[in-house]
């Protein structure tokens, strides 16, 4: 067959395959062409025992075969952050938070009626252990905080990965969500509003880490990044967990002294 | 795609069923399982060439998908996703596994150009008997040989293309390869495919010959 004269095999399969480009021409030729037609005749005759070959039917219960195989290997889906916070287990967890709380303010009322002294020391008391507690416990908190967001806003992922896998940050995160729910809500109560504006701006930023993919594109990995490095969260914390050093070096025994100090800090 | 199947005689659409499977809904996926697993077999089957495989694709792109639902929130066809997922399953599997043998054959030429290898030889029936090509079922054992014989890329062109009607970008996606290197890859696949069964597939193709399209 010459190539000047008939159509080429490609022609003949793109042309079989639908393509317009150039269809009119094609069919023209082929109208008139007994040889290509012929040739075209030949690759239908290839697709066609193509359709012939047998693809065994899979049986009729076969979609629940494959479920049943399936469905023990599908990792649990974590349900959305309010979702979760009344899972059975975590409930758990935050209501021995809660109680240890709990204790610690229990156990600073029982300090200051153990000094029967004036109103005002019983007060001082308890106040100065209930801050003790408060202080201890969420400067840890914005510890873990701090290293979870460093970690990823210092990542420099290959730029060979397709995929970047941040579960493991994504699971710090959420523990930590949990935490900060309540330390922001005892600040509200303890009346720092500083502290708790800090923590809802903390918990915002966890919230996304957690929500996110356990894998994650370079482009959503870059964005994340952005998004922490954009309100300076970092910075915030750091400062008030600073803060939070300094209260507990120089507890002053005065409670005015404390009260003073948080007040200071909301009006900043 | 097939879309729409009854769950407990009620319709739940395809976006319907992600949604609720993000909410952490599992028996939610199950629709979707269930919707799409039989459509995502004939094509494993065809591109892999036997159930077993054709099964562990099925596992694997069901279970990748889930494992990346959340990347799939607002594209439109969750059927065209999975078959896509399991069409890049299939291939990557495919090239290990002929990279595989071909480490374990000692006798291989390779070709100069550097291509996937060529073992349309292998295929070929030096001396078949008409007698015994006239029977079906050796017929389909060429058809099955003349697959094998494809390269991973070319059996997933023709797969993609022929079967299940895919476009092109749609197949140079799953190849990784633009769209002209794509449309070579169809072509070099129906050449060897027609090399290997025109001998025995003569009269199978005569009524739609050219005289149907004019």
């Amino acid at each position: 067959m010459s190539e000047k004269k008939h159509l080429k095999e490609e022609e003949l399969i793109a042309y079989r395959d639908g393509e317009t480009e150039g269809r009119g021409a094609v069919t023209a030729h082929l109208e008139e062409c007994v040889e290509c037609r012929e040739e075209l005749r030949k690759i239908e005759a290839v697709f066609a025992a193509l359709d012939a070959m047998p693809v065994p039917e899979p049986a009729a219960d076969y979609e629940l075969r494959v479920w049943q195989r399936l469905e023990p290997r599908l990792p649990e889906r974590r349900a959305r952050w309010w979702e979760g916070w009344f899972e059975a287990r975590r409930l758990v967890v935050i209501g021995a938070m809660a109680a240890m709380i709990l204790a610690a303010y229990f156990i600073g009322m029982r300090v200051g009626r153990k000094t029967p002294g004036s109103v005002g020391t019983d007060v001082a008391g308890r106040e100065k252990v209930r801050e003790r507690v408060l202080v201890v416990a969420v400067g840890e908190h914005l510890g873990r905080s701090e290293m979870v967001l460093v970690e990823l806003a210092n990542a420099e992922p290959k730029k060979s990965d397709k995929l970047i896998n941040i579960a493991a940050e994504q699971k710090r995160a959420e523990a930590l969500v949990e935490e900060n729910r309540l330390y922001r809500q005892t600040a509200l109560k303890e009346g720092d509003q500083a502290m708790a504006s800090t923590l809802d701006e903390l918990e915002r930023v966890l919230l996304d880490i957690a929500n996110s993919p356990d894998e994650v594109t370079p482009e959503q990995f870059g964005s994340l990044q952005k998004r922490i490095e954009a309100k300076g969260i970092l910075f915030k914390v750091r400062v008030v967990n600073q803060d939070l050093r300094e209260r507990e070096k120089n507890q002053k025994p005065s409670p005015a002294q404390g009260n003073s100090e948080t007040k200071e800090r909301n009006k900043a | 795609m097939r879309e729409g199947i009854e769950t407990a005689g009620i319709e739940t659409s395809d976006a319907e069923a992600v949604e609720r499977t993000l909410r952490g809904e599992r028996d939610a996926y199950r629709v979707l399982v269930e919707r799409h697993s039989r459509y995502v077999f004939r094509m494993a089957y065809r591109m892999t060439g036997n159930s077993h495989d054709a099964e562990e694709v099925v596992q694997e792109a069901f279970l990748r998908a889930y494992q990346k639902l959340k990347q799939f929130e607002g594209q439109a066809n969750f059927g065209t996703w999975v078959y896509r997922i399991a069409a890049n399953y299939t291939i990557d599997r495919m090239r290990a596994r002929q990279a595989e043998q071909s480490r374990r054959q000692t006798v291989s030429a390779p070709r100069e150009d550097g291509l996937e290898i060529d073992p349309m030889a292998m295929a070929k029936d030096p001396a078949p008997s008409p007698e015994r090509l006239a029977a079906s079922a050796q017929l389909a054992e060429k058809m099955k040989a003349a697959l094998e014989a494809l390269s991973p890329a070319e059996r997933t062109a023709v797969v993609m293309r022929h079967w299940d009607g895919c476009a092109i970008e749609e197949i140079a996606a799953v190849l990784k390869s633009n769209t002209n290197a794509t449309k070579n890859t169809v072509f070099r696949a129906v050449a060897k495919l027609r090399k290997a069964l025109e001998p025995y597939a003569g009269g199978m193709g005569a009524a739609r010959a050219m005289g149907s399209e004019t």
